[in-house]
């Protein structure tokens, strides 16, 4: 559920400025390819995770360039990212590893558990950006004004916010998060680089969003509904009788129409920031 | 925004207008293709870097592919490249009449393997020969609908995002394929595809010794008769209308909702029909391949096609053909410079979002006169 939890997060901080940021899956892809090629580079995974972070950070900007500033349609910009991360992320993994489509990095350069507790450290950095991002948009004003700016843009130009500015701080927030989330998934939960690591993870982040209603303290608890759905999947997998009756393939459904049936159940309840998805025009 | 079939120029000769007039006419049009353009040449320029920063020669790497697209001297590469747009024509369709209602589908991924399935299921039927293909074509545009249903319904009763439920959709499809390849229409010789389709229901090839088939034809014909629906009926005209504005719509005696669930199964309709041409209308194997990878990226690849094209049903034929021109190009560009195929997708993904900014003609001409270079 982490990198669900990381994922949606980060999207719920972009969408409360206002911009959504369909793009998650590819971040998340692009993320997971830092993250191996760096770690592995240095033989370090905490540089692996930096380089994730980084990779966000930097897709982050491009996006919240095109939405904010260049008041692009945020959708087709996020489509772009998806599309590209497809593309570049299986040249890479040819131009730099030689192979197709697969690669696995050596053992160091994955991301030791924590002592003791046998669970990853980016699990319990997770849990604490869930609180943080709380924080920032609760309880400081920052978090007031990007709140006001996904809300009413109009009004918070009025007051002095820089709304352009704040929209491009929370894209590239969310994306770093994002960006944690795929370094999890390459080097942490899984320890390899595929075409398809985030196999619609992204979008399922976009659906916790909506059940969370924009809320990050319920978005940890969306996270870990559809993480369990993720984790019974996998687990129905590896009991023999169940196995017997039903295929793998058709297991593999599970977490998707999970997702489905919860967002078709919950939806109308849910209220998005008024001014999500729409570009900021100053008249 | 529309009418990019109305670019066909008038015989100057005799009205004398002049180039200047003819620019004001249509400068909407003109505009959004001179944007189309450049951000076609900001994603070569970037994957050009890309390519070069991969230790790669980007001259090379395109010039081979171009000429393994639009070579004149041999019909076959040529006809690659159509073969290549054919699907693409129909999954760009399946997003350009979910713009035109407001929606962003992008489940033409799934309803390409549902239509794909559809075929292969009347390929395991034992029927006189002749029925064949039509039964494939209409099981296959039947499954296909129905999976634009289910995100339509979702989206016009449940409210629910259909870029999220068409995702899950996608993957559900994957996965139910999948399930269906390797269990239950396996080909018992060779592990690697399913069952073929029997040579009654092949299409006739168009150019000896390409994948060039019939499928074209009929994938124009689809094109053809969507634009119809679309410009010259009345549900196209509810269709569009609610994609511009779903209250005026609304008090216009329009319901949104109808209109949103039939431009979902719309889409879903030319979605699986694009499923059933790939099996009936591409050699050698007709049949699905492991893991689906003679459909993958269909879909996706029509998302493309369909933003290139403006979303205008006949602006998408020339967009399919150069995005199929790229498609077939990446093999040259493989053999020659040794640039992985997938390269092509990357620089699609930078021309989609060259083309999310919009202006970008004139965002670049203000930052080159202030000598600035601009990041996109």
């Amino acid at each position: 559920m982490t990198p669900l939890l990381l994922a949606a997060l980060g999207e719920l901080f972009t969408e409360r400025a206002g911009i959504v940021n369909i793009g998650l899956e590819g971040i998340m892809l692009l993320s997971a390819l830092a993250a191996v090629a760096v770690a592995e580079a240095f033989v370090n995974p905490w540089i692996g995770v930096l380089a994730g972070v980084g990779m966000g950070v930097l897709i982050g900007l491009i996006h919240g360039y095109i939405s904010a500033y260049f008041k692009g349609d945020q959708i087709i910009s996020g489509l772009g990212i998806n599309l590209f991360a497809l593309g570049f992320v299986a040249f890479a993994i040819e131009a730099i590893w030689g192979v197709r489509g697969y690669h696995t990095p050596p053992y160091e350069a994955k991301v030791p558990r924590i002592p003791g507790l046998e669970i990853s450290p980016i699990f319990i950095a997770s849990i604490i950006l869930v609180i943080v991002t709380y924080y920032i948009l609760y309880r400081t004003s920052l978090g007031l004004k990007i709140r006001a700016v996904g809300e009413n843009p109009e009004a918070a130009d009025v007051v002095g916010v820089h709304v352009e500015r704040m929209q491009l701080f929370a894209t590239v927030y969310g994306a770093a998060l994002t960006g944690l989330a795929g370094a999890f998934l390459s080097i942490d939960w899984l320890a390899a680089i595929t075409k398809e690591l985030p196999a619609g993870r992204g979008f399922i982040a976009l659906a916790i969003v909506n059940f969370s209603n924009w809320n990050p303290l319920l978005a940890l608890g969306g996270s870990v509904l559809f993480g369990f759905f993720w984790v019974l999947g996998e687990w129905l997998k590896n009991i023999g009788t169940v196995k017997a009756v039903i295929p793998i393939t058709l297991m593999n459904t599970i977490p998707y129409i999970a997702t489905l049936v919860v967002t078709a159940g919950i939806i109308g309840k849910s209220r998005p920031p008024r001014h999500v998805g729409r570009p900021y025009k100053r008249e | 925004m529309f009418g990019f079939g109305k670019q066909k120029k008038k015989p100057s000769s005799q009205e004398e207008i002049s180039f200047k007039e003819l620019y004001e006419k249509y400068r909407e049009q003109i505009e959004r293709l001179i944007e189309i353009i450049v951000a076609i040449i900001v994603g070569f320029v970037i994957a050009g870097i890309i390519m070069a920063l991969g230790g790669y020669d980007p001259i090379k790497a395109y010039s081979a592919m171009f000429e393994t697209s639009f070579s004149l001297e041999d019909p076959y590469y040529l006809a690659m490249t159509l073969s290549f747009a054919t699907p693409l024509m129909l999954t760009a369709l399946t997003f350009a009449v979910g713009v035109r209602a407001g929606l962003f589908n992008i489940g033409a991924e799934g309803q390409v393997y549902m239509g794909a399935l559809g075929a292969i299921i009347v390929a395991s039927m034992t029927l006189p020969g002749p029925l064949y293909f039509p039964l494939a074509f209409l099981l296959g545009m039947f499954l296909g609908s129905l999976w634009g249903l289910i995100a339509g319904v979702l989206k016009s009763f449940r409210k629910v995002n259909e870029v999220v439920t068409t995702i899950m959709l996608n993957w559900i499809a994957y996965w139910i394929v999948e399930y269906a390849r390797v269990y239950v229409y396996a080909d018992p010789e060779r592990p690697e595809k399913t069952i073929s389709m029997p040579e009654a229901a092949r299409l006739p090839i168009l150019v000896p010794g390409s994948e060039l088939s019939l499928a074209f034809i009929i994938a124009l014909g689809v094109v053809i008769l969507v634009y119809y629906l679309l410009w010259h009926t009345v549900l196209g005209y509810e269709i569009r209308a609610t994609g511009m504005n779903p209250n005026a719509a609304r008090y216009g005696g329009i319901d949104p909702r109808l209109a949103m669930l039939s431009a979902f199964m719309i889409g879903g309709v030319t979605a699986g029909i694009a499923g059933v041409l790939e099996i009936c209308g591409r050699p050698p194997t007709y049949a699905i391949t492991t893991g689906l990878s003679n459909l993958m990226g269909l879909g996706f690849d029509g998302i493309a096609v369909s933003l290139i094209g403006a979303n205008h049903p006949l602006a998408i034929i020339p967009a399919a053909i150069f995005i199929g021109a790229l498609t077939s190009g990446s093999r040259g560009m493989q053999i020659v410079a040794g640039v992985p195929l997938e390269m092509v997708k990357a620089v699609q993904g930078i021309i989609i979002m060259a083309l999310a900014v919009p202006g970008l003609v004139r965002l670049l001409k203000t930052k080159f006169r202030r000598g600035i270079s601009v990041g996109v």
